[in-house]
């Protein structure tokens, strides 16, 4: 997918000024979190499990190039052929070749950001293969010119109601359906038909066990059961980064996950799934592909922005970000949204291509709070912001305002001259009101914010009249 | 150079991969995987009757249903009684390993096999089933197919009381304990297919089925 992120700023803005995404936001942050935060109290040792699955994923990004042999061994073991794809290109070409292989005409696809990532369902197209999304949410933004979703666990979480009733009336050409229940039936019918034709499934995974060489699969609709029950063909695409080692990690992790996620107890179905159809069988897919993707993620590993391969993919961060609930997903402008995809983002398509996006912070720590794996976001959004300014990637006039400050706070005598003129200046720029609600030097800033006015007198001034009355 | 050597020697030498230190890692890596540690978890009693009173109460809160009988042989009888109450066709598909039992006298018709498009209900057991949450463990097999379910719009599982477990790991361990090698589908069902994709509002049947039914055997 190509990044809008460049254009952080623009986005945001019209974000803001569209009153309906900023109900339908408004809407849904409430929900996220107080379902979170009730199902979290059902486990008795909440954040030992966090410390505990912070570790198995740890154990295996420390030693991640022995673990990706481990489960390359066991899942060629159970008959799966493990594929490797460098970057998006790569992974579009190891799907379309899989499907020339087996004469695919039609593949059914269950949520997977990967696929985002390689902007597959183009790819499938060009080469005739037609693609299904069967995530309700992934099924919606597909039939409506195959828009991005703003969210990795609820794509259309910008979208309401109304919007979606629109959309079927339009595309499936059936009466208009206001019930939520309606629509949903409505899409279930479509796209039941797609699961009993098509001839290839895709699946992201949520976790690759080691132990194994299964893939774990983590739904509430079963679409991820049908893609990977009903097709001859399953290709599983992840990052290589998704390797933990065992069924019992799996099992902790599981205790998070959905819980992080959507403030389930456990997602309605949790597949476990090892190689193919096996001799007298009835169902399952004949052929199983994995494609382990790099796409920026070796190089992290060893590197200060390790700690973010942890990351399970459950969204919380930005359910919890102030910054997330009032502009939504679609003004990260590529796959991955909130305080992960700030930090995801410029690491996976370039610094330079998303300077605005580990700004987009408060770094107030709700997200770093609530993530199950103890990612410590905003220092992660802080060492980026240093990375643009060692490699001198911030705009000119703010390096030249912040040497002029460097400058000025390394004197102690400009600095209290400085504060001097400032304080007074600012009282009189405040013309005896409380705050300052406009100033010409930093406009921008100064859009969502007011500034206390001072005084008149500086905290120098104040101290030595202390000092003279004792 | 392939793709899997560029990923893995980049991944390596960002590690300072040596030949004496990868062989130290595999050792612990083999080490690992037969200690399998396990992470906290919250308790659940493993009396028998509170694993049983803990799986009904988990499932109802997933939205699934609960009847209660003592024996194997009562279950036709009870799944006759639940497609009546809810105005549900007696017509089923069964998981093979289930279609021994005497349905014709419950006035039960049922199919052995995979569930297609058009099978209404699809009847299973259950591999373990996990008191924690409120989840079935299947584990599919030539007699147990995962299509049963999943296609059909209602699933009705029949639970021995005895292969109720605690938690998810006490189902794995079962599974390596008696089936040795994992079968290619194991599916912890907890609950109707659901979705809450449009405004965050929770439907149910969502791709799946819009109904789970449990019949549990007290005696078995």
């Amino acid at each position: 997918m190509e990044s809008r992120s460049r254009q952080f700023k623009a986005n945001t803005l019209a974000a803001l000024s569209n009153p309906g995404l900023q109900q339908n936001m408004r809407q849904a942050k409430g929900k996220f979190v107080d379902k979170r935060a009730k199902s979290i109290r059902e486990l008795d040792d909440f954040d030992g499990t966090r410390t505990a699955a912070a570790a198995i994923r740890n154990r295996v990004l420390d030693n991640l190039d022995l673990w990706l042999e481990k489960f390359e061994a066991s899942a060629s073991a159970r008959g799966a052929t493990v594929l490797w794809a460098k970057d998006a290109d790569e992974i579009c070409r190891h799907v379309v070749d899989i499907a020339r292989r087996h004469e695919v005409k039609k593949t059914v696809k269950s949520k997977s950001m990967l696929s985002e990532e390689a902007g597959l369902n183009l790819a499938l197209e060009a080469a005739g293969i037609q693609p299904v999304e069967t995530d309700l949410g992934e099924y919606i933004l597909q039939i409506n010119n195959n828009e991005a979703p703003s969210h990795i666990i609820a794509p259309v979480v910008h979208k309401s109601l109304d919007e979606v009733a629109d959309l079927f009336e339009k595309v499936h050409g059936t009466p208009r359906k206001t019930e939520i229940t309606a629509l949903t039936r409505e899409a279930r019918e479509v796209l039941r038909s797609h699961f009993l034709t098509a001839d290839m499934g895709i699946s992201g995974g949520n976790f690759l066990v080691a132990e194994t060489g299964s893939v774990a699969l983590v739904t509430n609709e079963g679409n991820g059961r049908m893609v990977t029950t009903l097709p001859r063909v399953h290709v599983v695409i992840t990052g290589i980064e998704k390797v933990i080692p065992t069924l019992e990690d799996l099992s902790t992790l599981m205790r998070l996950l959905p819980r992080s996620a959507t403030g389930q107890s456990i997602s309605n179905y949790v597949s476990v799934l090892t190689g193919t159809q096996a001799a007298g069988d009835l169902d399952g897919p004949e052929h199983l592909y994995y494609i382990l993707v790099d796409n920026g993620r070796a190089d992290l590993i060893g590197s200060e922005f390790q700690d973010m391969l942890r990351c399970i993919r459950c969204g919380a961060c930005m359910n919890h970000c102030p910054v997330y609930q009032t502009i939504g997903g679609h003004a990260y402008g590529w796959v991955y949204p909130g305080p992960m995809g700030a930090v995801l983002t410029p690491l996976y398509t370039g610094l330079e291509n998303a300077l605005d996006l580990p700004h987009a912070a408060t770094l107030c720590n709700q997200c770093g709070v609530v993530c199950p794996v103890k990612i410590p976001l905003p220092e992660l959004l802080r060492k980026l912001r240093e990375k643009q300014v060692e490699r001198g990637l911030r705009p000119q006039g703010e390096r030249r305002a912040f040497k002029f400050w460097a400058r000025l706070a390394a004197s102690p005598t400009l600095y209290a001259l400085a504060a001097w003129f400032g304080v007074r200046y600012l009282k009189q720029l405040a013309g005896g009101r409380k705050t300052i609600t406009s100033f010409s030097l930093v406009p921008e800033w100064m859009l969502g914010r007011d500034f206390p006015a001072p005084e008149g007198k500086t905290f120098r001034e104040l101290y030595a009249e202390r000092g003279e009355k004792k | 150079m392939t793709t899997r050597d560029d990923i893995l020697g980049r991944v390596r030498a960002r590690l300072n991969r040596t030949d004496a230190n990868a062989a130290t890692g595999r050792i612990a890596i083999d080490t690992l995987l037969v200690a399998r540690p396990q992470g906290p978890r919250p308790q659940v009693d493993p009396e028998k009757s509170a694993l049983v009173a803990r799986l009904i109460e988990k499932s109802l809160a997933q939205s699934s249903t609960v009847d209660r009988v003592a024996t194997l042989a009562e279950a036709p009888a009870a799944v006759a009684k639940y497609l009546r109450d809810n105005s549900l066709p007696l017509q089923a598909v069964i998981w093979p390993q289930m279609g021994q039992l005497d349905w014709l006298a419950a006035g039960v018709a049922v199919a052995a096999r995979g569930a297609v498009d058009a099978d209404l209900v699809g009847i299973t057991g259950c591999f373990c089933a996990i008191a924690e949450t409120g989840t079935l463990m299947l584990c599919g097999a030539p007699d147990a197919p995962a299509s049963v379910s999943l296609l059909p719009e209602t699933h009705i599982a029949i639970v021995p009381a005895s292969r109720i477990v605690p938690g998810m790991e006490d189902g794995f361990a079962l599974a390596r304990a008696e089936l040795g090698q994992l079968p290619r589908a194991i599916n912890f069902i907890s609950g109707p297919s659901r979705t809450g994709d449009i405004e965050q509002t929770i439907v149910l049947g969502a791709h799946g089925p819009y109904r789970v039914h449990l019949i549990l055997l007290e005696g078995q």
